[in-house]
């Protein structure tokens, strides 16, 4: 009898073209995402050398963070950003690739589109000159971000060089309680895990939590597997997975065939992980960020912690640091915290799911006088959705901004920036310093506690909400 | 590539913790579509006051650190986002080696291709680095080895690192990476032959 492998052993020994004798395993690449800031250099190096893409059909271009999120009519103000994207453009089509243009019905943040169009299936090995690329192991692929000269290799080989990755088992057992998403989850885990505990290994999540979580959901969570320092997080195909993709624009033309091999990948009962933690999802409340890094976070009903409470001194001096740039004092209740801005977007947060749940939140509501408020959907498609449903009419009824598809505020390369000394409740994934502007302040939270932040102008613990 | 065998430089000390690329170069400075020009972006927002003068206070503008090639730095230096700007950043700024107890693994990855070398210290050897390098206020020197896997000071201290000795074997010889896959482009066939290229609908 075969050995038993894990979801993350059967795709790797599926892809490992050849370990040539002194050298790291070349590994078959099947989908490469690409988007602007990562790549010109890439395509460059190309043609330097005199090479070709050599898999243009399963090479997907999208420009997403540097794009305006304003009318998509006028031209770009920035010209830098402008050259930019004419740069993505050129490339893509001097190298065939095919291009989700500004624009285009279907443009997107990367990590949105992927999966909508059905471009990420189960079992496949996806890589992108992004660190979120882990999203896309929520479909049960193995996908992870890569640097510019990898992305270049890729083009060049379809291939990249890879020491095997340890395998980390997730289980959360029981369920969410009400009014606790994905987010406040992986959030919770990140906290548990910090920000390097899942170095070097790819994390497969695993137990009754995760199977019972939508695909939005688990692409929230795999999204942020980043944050805790692991390349990929990845989720076994269920019928969850299957029912998302069929009938997308790059799904498989015999669906039924691939789903008979797609059942195969879960990982068998007697595998071995190299690490295995489990968490309940009963102890989970909604959370919030109060520091610089991602696992510096706490529950909406705690306070701003004591950096004296902290292990070692260099985590003691971190949390200090975070503490002064972040303008909060020690013992601050999280929900008397006052907000200046609210972003609801990013490849973390911006699906139909999560703007249908922000919207429920702040139906018949207003945002607060102090508070500048904006929502991003994460695709062309997305924004349709929501206007299909009448979820824009929801949010600028209340006083938000609705705008065209991108990364925006996440990481404001684009105009929608934070501006210094701002503090911003956001569903993105990254509360660094300067993340969304120079100066900028930033809280992570789900997409129902920014949008109740939005109306109270202070964090509120969306478990006590009174929906109307 | 530039090769990368043995290097001798004076140097920085960073004493922060969990260092994210988006620290090491700001997102403002990604625009670019070359390869080359980000030294003067490293650390931006910790390197200047708000009117564009150095902050005399930041490590790197110390006056010991001044010309430094050696960065010194505490545990997941490089976490965050994937950008191989931070690298290119850090060398072009000079430094041709990190030194660190961890790192996170895009940004380890993509020193490689950049010739220069992060070596992984242990806590105790990092610690005892940080106490001779900001000891005397003068500038600290550092040999950082990659044929025999050693950093040395000369002064009594020596560690030894390991590398994977395929991305140290690159490095040595400042190999084409793909130039060198491309010598498997037969393998790289049959695989697709025998996989058939995964069914691209639409
Ligand atoms: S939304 Fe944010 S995290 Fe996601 S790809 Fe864009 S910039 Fe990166």
């Amino acid at each position: 009898m075969p050995a038993p492998r894990t979801l993350l052993d059967k795709i790797w020994d599926q892809h490992v073209v050849c370990t040539p004798s002194g050298e790291l395993p070349l590994l078959y690449i099947d989908r490469h995402l690409v988007h602007e800031v990562t790549s010109p250099q890439a395509f460059e190096g190309l043609r330097l050398a005199g090479r070709r893409v050599r898999r243009p059909e399963a090479t997907f271009a999208t420009p997403d963070h540097n794009v305006p999120t304003t009318d998509r009519r006028l031209p770009i103000a920035d010209p830098v950003s402008k050259q930019q994207i004419d740069t993505l453009r050129a490339n893509c089509q001097e190298f065939g690739v095919r291009l989700f243009d500004l624009g285009d019905a279907d443009q997107g943040i990367v990590h949105v589109i992927g999966p909508e169009l059905g471009i990420t299936q189960p079992g496949m090995t996806i890589v992108c000159g992004d660190s979120h690329t882990a999203t896309h192991g929520a479909l049960g692929a193995l996908a992870f971000g890569i640097g510019t000269s990898e992305v270049e290799h890729v083009l060049a080989t379809q291939t990249l060089r890879q020491a095997k990755p340890k395998s980390f088992e997730i289980r959360v057992t029981g369920r969410l309680p009400e009014g606790v998403t994905a987010k406040d989850l992986v959030l919770h885990l990140i906290g548990r895990l910090s920000t390097e505990g899942g170095t070097g290994y790819v994390l497969e999540y695993t137990g009754e939590c995760i199977r019972g979580l939508g695909m939005a959901e688990r692409m929230t969570v795999c999204n942020m597997s980043i944050e805790a320092g692991a390349r990929a997080g990845m989720i076994a195909p269920d019928a969850t997975t299957f029912d998302y993709l069929r009938g997308r624009d790059f799904a498989p033309a015999d669906f039924d065939r691939a789903v008979a091999a797609w059942e195969r990948l879960p990982s068998d009962p007697a595998a071995v992980y190299d690490r295995v933690e489990i968490f309940s999802a009963a102890d989970v409340v909604p959370q919030v960020t109060w520091g610089t890094n991602p696992a510096q976070v706490v529950g909406v009903d705690g306070g701003v912690p004591d950096p004296d409470v902290f292990g070692d001194s260099s985590e003691q001096a971190s949390a200090a640091r975070a503490l002064e740039y972040m303008g909060l004092a020690a013992g601050t209740r999280i929900t008397e915290i006052p907000l200046d801005r609210v972003f609801i977007g990013s490849c973390t947060n911006s699906r139909i799911e999560d703007l249908r749940a922000a919207a429920n939140v702040i139906k018949g509501h207003r945002v607060a006088a102090t508070v500048r408020a904006m929502v991003v959907p994460g695709s062309g498609r997305v924004k349709r959705q929501a206007e299909e449903e009448g979820l824009d009419r929801i949010f600028t009824a209340a006083g938000f901004e609705w705008r065209e598809a991108g990364c925006s505020m996440c990481l404001g390369m684009n105009p929608d920036t934070l501006a210094p000394g701002e503090r911003c409740a956001s569903t993105s994934n990254r509360n660094f310093e300067g993340r969304q502007g120079k100066g900028g302040r930033t809280h992570l939270v789900s997409p129902a506690m920014a949008a109740a932040a939005a109306v109270r102008g202070h964090f509120v613990d969306i478990r006590d909400w009174e929906y109307r | 590539m530039e090769p990368f065998t043995s290097h001798t430089g004076i140097v920085a000390a960073l004493d922060r913790a969990n260092v994210d690329t988006d620290q090491i170069i700001p997102k403002q400075f990604l625009k670019r579509i070359e390869r080359t020009g980000f030294g003067q972006f490293l650390f931006s927002d910790w390197r200047f006051l708000p009117d564009g003068s150095p902050d005399p206070a930041f490590e790197l503008n110390r006056p010991e650190a001044a010309g430094a090639t050696v960065l010194l730095a505490r545990r997941n230096f490089g976490c965050g986002s994937s950008r191989e700007h931070a690298p290119w950043a850090l060398s072009d700024y000079g430094f041709r080696a990190v030194i660190a107890p961890t790192f996170a693994d895009i940004f380890f990855n993509n020193c490689f291709q950049n010739g220069m070398l992060p070596v992984k210290l242990s806590e105790n050897e990092v610690a005892e680095l940080f106490r001779r390098a900001t000891a005397t206020g003068q500038p600290y020197r550092l040999t950082v080895d990659l044929e025999t896997n050693t950093v040395t000071d000369g002064e009594g201290f020596t560690a030894s690192f390991s590398v994977d000795p395929f991305r140290r074997r690159c490095l040595l010889e400042g190999l084409d990476d793909i130039a060198l896959s491309l010598t498997h482009a037969d393998e790289i066939s049959a695989w697709e032959a025998a996989h058939g290229l995964p069914a691209v609908g639409g």
